[in-house]
């Protein structure tokens, strides 16, 4: 079926598979496979200890376009599967996809589990803020009022945040990206990659049939002023030249926009991104739009055991006080008689 | 009327002989805090030790702590032994053990007529009577004329004998069973010496109560010797079994240990994915101890995440496992359906309890065997075993491994509440001599697709992610038979469906043949069972030919595929009885699949069936 291939020499030829794509045309998952597979190589491991897993929905079809080990898996539950393939074979290189559906609504709680286990999973979430696969109904994540086929009044639900949900499950790695912008997908696809725990990223796409339109006000061109970027140890600026920033207002725990250069404010009075601080991640991952812009690239990392580093210790711990199990003695360990 | 001795009257020192009994079934029952269970369980570890055959039956209730002094707050714990083969916790106790009202009030119909009651009188008090809802004593009232009771103030014999020890009065008091233990022990001329060294390593770090426990058991036995009880005295002789090592063995451990004996027997790691459910978390907390053994236990957020943890591993070349209840079933369904669709190994070990929903979870029941058949949407066959006593869960439970492994499929084992906590002797077998449990991957990327099958099993290929050359995607969209690539093509899906079918029926030829238990291989009247009423069924029968009755038991152990005799068998007897604890489904699977015209006796009480229950049934048939 496949060879095998040096993984320093591979291109992203070699992730693509034979599979005809079947997204619709100009849907935004095509942008984040075409990404996913360039940046892939970069990982430096061989196509076959990487594992990609995913629920339902359309983002869900993902491991079948991509020539590594692949999981289409059951609604809501792919973290579930991860997890037991992670425990299973801590060596193999584990991808997530999900969606706003997949993820946050059925399959909200193994996500929020997930996270809080800090599963050594890389996890991409698509936000295209609507139902795809079953046809348009309005999502977890869609706005309040969103008037679709199941919501002809309006829905009535508030929406959930993703990056704000997975701050809130003690996730150890945020991040927010775009579909359609290469440069900053791929960075944070990087920094996933390095990390060591659950990378949790939250990637906003366009869906082009039932939602189009949805993220326009701050993606592409057009919405660059409207994103801030966040890069840990630099000042939280905006703008088409940088000329505004963020700031806690004085005496509060709320944000401001600050235009630089007016009232005597200086890029030094602008708040400076601090990855590792979960209450700013959380100040920005909050922040309403078009008030604020929207927050961008790694909103928080930072590092703590994994999931599978406990499991590691149990297994040693037993092992030093029993030694390698016997399952003779195991049978006639405590009471017996002989007859 | 048997005792009416003052018990803190003078020692008599006479030393009677013993009466020689065949066996008894004693039951202990009390408050939920009063230590009813563990009572019981030492009890069973001394009539064990002293070479009984025996089957236990602890009875409690859902409440952690109900209410003291509530009939729905009684705990129980029922002990068969004896010096011949014994296969139930017996029907009716000879000795019944009442601490308080509400267990007298709740146990007191079943004592046999010509049974011995030993009731705690101190605990007789009008709060306990009125809770228990007695207008009047029953230790005065009547209630108990023509019994033979010894009727005893435990509670204050216990607060005197344990006074130097220095616990509170209420601490004092919960040692009130092992002063009954105490005495019980000299009843049946057992050994206090093991529970006294149970004692020491169960407190060790609380030795006041190992001193209390100990004062307060020698006191209750010192009590028996002293008391005129003399003919309350009996011996049950040891049993003649086979030869070898014994253990006494549950049934929750026998599967947990089965497990543990599939990872050492495969040379494969067991992932458990578990979720806390009664009655099979002891699955997990066992398993959970064992990693040393290269067992991993994960406790999951929920069943279907413990499910799907337990395929993802079987997905990366382990043995994964998920254990539940009957509630936790039904929500696995889906994921199994995937596990039936990716034709992955996978063991589900399906405890069942009362239901429908949250219905009796500490009672036993045998109503999941169609949702184990069934319980999933579309055509999704998967192969079922079931235990038939505590020892057996062990060797199902080996066996559930090895058939996941061989044919690449979801295997559910039965077992339920009654086997999960009931206990028997078990011959600890030589691990030599225990099956070999293979698991092959495949390594070569030649002519390999995910779906290229074992043409002897139908097996697919398991090829774990990790093996140079061999990358594909599975998932639970229908594949194609020859590609593996995903297919809507109408024609294959039928193929795909029957060849999923085939593969499990396959079974059959690798499965030993359906054998009687007891009796001819045809006649007029073959009583057909499974799963936990083995040992009810099996002595029924054996009473019924003792009479000279022509009825033979057949006990099912492999319930999809079914043994390939099946139907031959059945066809050789005139009628076929099914009694199950369910409302007859597995007489429904008998009359659809084999078209016999099988009778079905259901029970669904929550409760083992009674041996005399089933032995009046079986007479109804063959003597009217």
């Amino acid at each position: 079926m496949s060879d095998v291939i040096d993984p320093s020499r591979l291109t992203k030829k070699d992730f693509e598979t034979d599979q005809d794509v079947r997204w619709c045309p100009g849907c935004g998952d095509y942008s984040i496979l075409a990404n996913v597979q360039k940046f892939m190589p970069e990982i430096g491991r061989s196509l076959d200890d990487i594992v990609w897993v995913s629920g339902i929905g359309c983002s869900s079809r993902f491991p079948y376009y991509m020539n590594t080990y692949g999981f289409h898996t059951i609604h809501g539950r792919a973290p579930a599967f991860a997890l037991g393939i992670k425990v299973a074979n801590p060596d193999l290189s584990v991808w997530m996809v999900t969606g706003d559906g997949d993820g946050l609504s059925i399959g909200g709680n193994h996500l929020l589990h997930c996270l809080r286990r800090n599963v050594d999973i890389k996890l991409l979430l698509f936000n295209n803020r609507i139902y795809g696969l079953t046809k348009g109904q309005y999502s977890p994540t869609s706005e309040v009022g969103k008037i679709t086929k199941s919501t002809p009044l309006g829905s009535a639900d508030q929406p959930v945040d993703p990056a704000t949900f997975a701050l809130g499950a003690n996730a150890s790695f945020v991040a927010r990206a775009i579909d359609v912008e290469a440069g900053l997908l791929t960075d944070v696809l990087r920094r996933a990659a390095q990390h060591r725990g659950t990378a949790f990223m939250e990637i906003y796409q366009n869906c082009n049939v039932f939602n189009d339109g949805a993220f326009d006000a701050f993606r592409g061109k057009a919405g660059k002023e409207h994103q801030i970027i966040a890069t840990h140890g630099k000042p939280l600026v905006f703008g088409k030249n940088d000329e505004r920033g963020l700031r806690l207002r004085p005496g509060s725990m709320e944000l401001e926009v600050v235009e630089i250069g007016v009232g005597g404010v200086t890029v030094a009075d602008v708040m400076v991104h601090d990855e590792t601080n979960p209450l700013l991640a959380y100040l920005l991952a909050r922040m309403p739009f078009p008030e604020f812009p929207v927050a961008l690239g790694v909103l928080f990392a930072k590092l703590r055991p994994t999931y599978g580093d406990a499991l590691e210790a149990h297994t040693k711990t037993a092992l030093e006080r029993h030694g390698k199990g016997e399952l003779q003695a195991l049978l006639r360990s405590g009471s017996t008689w002989q007859v | 009327m048997a005792s009416q001795a003052d018990p803190l009257a003078p020692p008599s020192s006479s030393v009677t002989p013993r009466k020689a009994l065949r066996g008894a079934v004693v039951r202990f029952v009390g408050d939920s805090g009063d230590g009813m269970q563990v009572t019981g369980d030492q009890f069973t570890a001394s009539s064990a030790l002293a070479g009984n055959d025996l089957a236990t039956f602890p009875d409690f209730p859902a409440e952690i702590r109900a209410p003291a002094g509530t009939t729905y707050g009684v705990s129980g714990f029922q002990i068969n032994f004896s010096s011949q083969d014994v296969f139930t916790p017996g029907d009716a106790p000879d000795v019944l053990v009442a601490m308080n009202p509400a267990a007298l009030k709740t146990n007191l119909k079943d004592l046999k007529t010509d049974g011995v009651l030993v009731v705690n009188s101190g605990a007789f008090t009008a709060l306990n009577l009125k809770k228990a809802g007695y207008t009047t004593n029953p230790l005065e009232d009547g209630t108990l004329t023509g019994r033979q009771v010894l009727s005893i103030d435990i509670s204050k014999l216990t607060l005197q004998a344990v006074k130097e020890s220095g616990l509170s009065t209420k601490d004092a008091g919960r040692c009130k069973n092992f002063w009954t233990l105490g005495l019980m022990f000299w009843v049946f001329g057992r050994d206090p010496a093991p529970t006294l060294r149970w004692l020491e390593r169960k407190f060790q770090k609380q030795p006041e109560l190992i001193a209390a426990n100990t004062l307060a058991l020698k006191a209750g036995h010192a009590y028996g010797e002293t008391a005129e009880i003399a003919h309350y005295l009996y011996e049950v002789p040891p049993a003649a079994v086979d030869p070898g090592l014994y253990r006494n063995i549950g049934g929750n451990t026998a599967t947990a240990w089965g497990l543990v004996a599939a990872a050492t027997l495969s040379g494969l790691d067991v992932v458990l994915g578990a979720y806390p459910i009664t009655p099979a978390s002891d699955v997990l907390h066992e398993l959970s101890k064992h990693k040393h053994f290269g067992v991993q236990t994960v406790q999951a957020e929920d069943e279907i995440a413990a499910i799907c943890a337990a395929i993802g591993a079987s997905y990366a070349g382990k043995i994964g496992v998920t254990a539940t209840s009957g509630p936790g079933m039904a929500l696995k369904g889906e994921a199994i359906g995937l596990a039936v669709a990716t034709e992955l190994p996978l063991v589900i070990v399906d405890i069942q309890r009362g239901g429908p929903s949250t219905g009796l979870p500490t009672k036993t029941e045998q109503a999941d065997l169609l949702q184990a058949m069934f319980g999933r949407n579309s055509d999704a066959p998967v192969c079922v075993l079931a235990a038939q006593s505590p020892g057996d869960c062990f060797y199902m439970a080996l066996e559930a491994v090895r058939l996941a492994l061989k044919f690449m499929t979801p295997v559910i084992l039965l077992t339920d509440g009654y086997l999960a906590n009931g206990a028997e002797p078990w011959r600890i077998p030589d691990v030599a001599s225990l099956p070999k449990i293979e698991a092959s991957f495949r390594k070569d990327p030649e002519g390999f697709h995910p779906f290229v099958r074992d043409p002897k099993t139908l097996a697919r290929a398991w090829a774990i992610p990790g093996t140079p050359g061999l990358r594909h995607r599975i998932g639970g969209l229908e594949k194609d038979y020859d590609t593996g690539h995903i297919s809507y093509d109408p024609q294959n899906h039928e193929r795909m469906t029957q060849v999923r079918a085939a593969k499990i029926q396959r079974i059959a030829d690798f499965v030993p043949e359906q054998q009687i238990e007891i009796g001819d291989d045809q006649g007029k009247l073959l009583v057909l069972g499974w799963g936990s009423t083995y040992g009810s069924i099996r002595e029924a029968v054996q009473r019924c030919r003792e009479r000279g009755l022509n009825v033979s038991h057949a006990h099912l152990r492999y319930l999809n595929p079914f043994p390939r005799n099946l139907g031959t068998l059945l066809s050789r007897f005139e009628r076929v009885l099914i009694p199950e604890l369910n409302n007859g489904q597995l007489a429904t699977l008998i009359r659809s699949r084999f078209l016999t015209p099988a009778e079905s006796y259901a029970k669904v009480q929550g409760q083992p069936f009674k041996i005399f229950e089933l032995e009046s049934r079986i007479r109804q048939m063959l003597e009217s």
